[in-house]
């Protein structure tokens, strides 16, 4: 389960004055305030640009050009497939469509009923014990299609 | 009285296949007996295909018991109690195993044996050495033995680190950084991980030492959030370091401070190079620098900065804890010392092999990695990350050298070897190869940006079956510009696969228009 709280400006000015004093403080405050909200909402920019004295403008760059910062909440449970050619050596490329298909989502989309976002990542580090995959930061190995079915049905039971 | 020690590993790998459970049923096993064991949590010996494996300590020294499922957890705990050789995982004495047994551990000398977070555990297996002998050698002489050490960076440039080293001694500033590359972004990588989830505490000594020689005072580990329980491990152990005063004001000795922080990028693989990771520390878009200014004259916020691969750093504290000539006497030709190499994909043993270099890709994949997991025929090992280069089996007695794989029109890079059966359709590759290069362009050189998306089009009407001839030409026309009109190696080496799998696997690339020929 995707562990995360309603937008709280109070909150978010809490989490950016605990980086006061950190040299180039913009990636360690998104990704705080990505684990509090789930995503990093819009509201954010503006506090984070008179915070690190820099333009709105800036601050929507270096959100943007990490792939990580997700600019809405994500469904109740994320589900990070490898993409990567160790993953794709074992068959991760079948695993990602019938993933795909199933859950009736593309890469970085969330299925209908909330349950899941299937989210690219390109390589976790795991290509001896390949294909990987993340659910809700728990890594797995190994992976074949029955286990990702149960994956989703366990999502879409809680 | 505890009447067996365990040992299980956490490393991400071993997590990934189930080893909490493991560990679990192993203590559940022992109480419902009523016995009393001892677990020990470690990183991973890299015998990843053995996963969950766990150890058991003999007065012989370790015996192993692999691949354990949560299963065969309480059968496991009676064989150890009893006779470990009665249970059919086991394995015998670990350092036996003739995948260990062939390997020459110096980086990875600790990793899957020491309790990862235990500072007296680190020094008792020889930990802190290195940093003593650079204390009494002085910072000069230290960056000399690294120089004469031939070790050269193992993130993929192959430079050598010393000299790297001498630049940023030699260099004015107030202030000066250290800076550890481990992104490790490449397909088929896992070396740092390894390391910073079982033996943080030598790159803590590697990057000390490195401060030391240069005069620095700060030092940043850059990882990835794909790597979230080497970030922790890494800074639980700084945080240990710190209580120690191994880290901190004194570090250096009295009143010369080392301080180190975990910075975690956010899922961009640009941010492994160099300059793109010293705009990510400093708050931007990571964006590539122009060079010069090199990062070792202004660097990380405009001071001298070393910049090197986490396991160059970390093979520093035992170049200098048994001297330079042991090292350099061991490898071929300007590849000197040991690389951990990566064995992953579709191999029998994938796992973590370090040795001197010289072994050839044959052995390597064929040998130590036992051919393909499928059963099927190896056809393809795509050594160095996404843009490294797919050799055939007609190339597989290129030693592992820096040199003789630019030779062959590839590269060693950090290390990743990935193997391919005889399902792997090498377009659709060459096809990845382009895409991959697309999704993480920094955007800054048009052939880089644009070219890897046009390329990837012109590579799905070749795998359509149209105009084959003269859309490989257009690839290999695209892959001349972005060689030479991009300005870092994600533009300039994405040729490398694609180019790589055109010259190796042509039969890939006309496969369809064949068949339309014959319709
Ligand atoms: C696109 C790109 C990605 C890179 N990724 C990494 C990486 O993940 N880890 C790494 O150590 N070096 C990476 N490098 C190489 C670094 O730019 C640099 O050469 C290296 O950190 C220097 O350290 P070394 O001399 O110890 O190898 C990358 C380079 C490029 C162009
Ligand atoms: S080659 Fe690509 S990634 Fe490298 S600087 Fe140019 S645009 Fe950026
Ligand atoms: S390629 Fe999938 S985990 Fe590395």
């Amino acid at each position: 389960m995707i562990d995360s709280v309603e937008w709280r400006p109070d909150r978010a000015a809490e989490i950016i004055a605990g980086h006061a004093g950190t040299e180039g403080a913009a990636l360690p405050i998104l990704h705080d305030l990505q684990a509090e909200f789930g995503h990093v909402p819009a509201e954010a920019v503006p506090l984070l640009a008179e915070a690190l004295n820099l333009s709105r403008a800036d601050i929507h760059g270096v959100v943007s050009f990490y792939h990580d910062f997700r600019d809405h909440p994500p469904g109740r449970h994320l589900l990070h497939l490898c993409r990567a050619e160790a993953c794709q050596s074992v068959g991760g490329d079948a695993l990602a469509e019938h993933a795909r298909a199933r859950l009736g989502a593309g890469w970085g989309q969330t299925s209908t009923d909330g349950a899941l976002t299937l989210e690219p990542i390109f390589c976790l580090g795991l290509c001896a014990c390949a294909p990987a995959a993340m659910l809700d930061g728990q890594v797995i190995g190994r992976l074949d299609q029955a286990r990702l079915d149960a994956i989703i049905d366990e999502a879409r039971a809680r | 009285m505890t009447v067996a020690r365990f040992y299980v590993p956490a490393d991400a790998g071993a997590l990934a296949v189930g080893a909490d459970a493991v560990a679990g049923a192993l203590a559940a096993a022992a109480s419902a007996r009523g016995v009393a064991i001892e677990l020990v949590r470690t990183g991973s010996r890299g015998l990843y295909w053995l996963e969950p494996m766990v150890e058991l300590a003999t007065p012989a020294g370790r015996v192993a018991f692999g691949p354990v499922t949560a299963a065969d957890a309480a059968s496991v705990l009676d064989a150890a109690l009893g006779q470990p050789g009665a249970s059919p995982l086991f394995l015998g004495a670990t350092e036996a195993i003739a995948y260990l047994a062939r390997q020459t551990r110096l980086t990875f000398a600790r990793c899957g044996i020491v309790d990862p977070l235990s500072l007296e555990q680190y020094r008792a297996a020889g930990g802190y050495r290195g940093l003593e002998r650079a204390l009494t050698l002085g910072p000069a002489a230290t960056v000399e033995e690294v120089v004469a050490s031939g070790l050269r960076g193992r993130g993929g440039a192959g430079f050598p680190t010393g000299i790297k080293w001498r630049t940023v001694a030699a260099a004015p500033g107030d202030r000066k950084y250290i800076v550890c590359n481990a992104d490790e972004g490449d397909s088929g990588t896992f070396a740092d991980r390894m390391l910073m989830e079982g033996d943080p505490f030598v790159l803590i000594e590697g990057m000390t030492i490195a401060a030391f020689a240069v005069g620095a005072t700060k030092g940043y580990i850059y990882t990835r959030s794909e790597y979230p329980h080497a970030i922790a491990t890494m800074r639980r152990a700084i945080t240990i370091a710190r209580a120690a005063c191994c880290l901190g004001p004194d570090a250096l000795g009295a009143g010369r401070g080392f301080e180190l922080e975990v910075r975690v990028g956010a899922g961009a693989y640009v941010c492994g190079e160099e300059t793109a990771m010293l705009e990510s520390i400093e708050g931007k878009r990571g964006i590539v620098r122009a060079k010069p200014p090199l990062p070792a004259h202004k660097g990380l916020f405009g001071q001298p900065t070393v910049i090197n691969n986490l396991v160059s750093l970390a093979s520093v504290p035992i170049i200098l804890a048994d001297g330079a000539t042991q090292y350099r006497d061991l490898g071929m030709g300007r590849s000197r010392g040991t690389m951990p190499i990566q064995l992953a994909g579709n191999l029998r043993y994938p796992g973590l092999f370090e040795a001197a270099f010289g072994l050839t890709l044959g052995d390597l994949v064929e040998d130590i990695g036992g051919g393909t997991r499928s059963g099927r025929k190896l056809r393809a090992v795509q050594v160095g990350g996404p843009l490294g280069a797919y050799f055939p089996p007609a190339l597989f007695d290129t030693p592992f050298d820096y040199e003789a794989f630019t030779a062959a029109d590839g590269l060693i890079g950090h290390g990743g070897v990935v193997g391919f059966d005889d399902s792997v359709d090498m377009a659709r590759q060459a096809r990845f190869a382009m895409e991959f290069c697309a999704i993480e362009s920094c955007g800054k050189c048009t052939p880089c940006r644009i070219g890897s998306t046009r390329g990837a089009e012109v590579i799905d009407r070749i795998i359509a079956g149209r105009n084959v001839a003269a859309n490989i030409a257009l690839v290999e026309d695209l892959c001349a510009t972005m060689k030479f009109g991009s300005l870092c190696a994600l533009g300039g080496f994405t040729p490398y696969p694609v180019l790589s799998a055109i010259r190796h696997f042509p039969e890939d690339f006309t496969r369809m228009s064949e068949a339309a020929a014959a319709e």
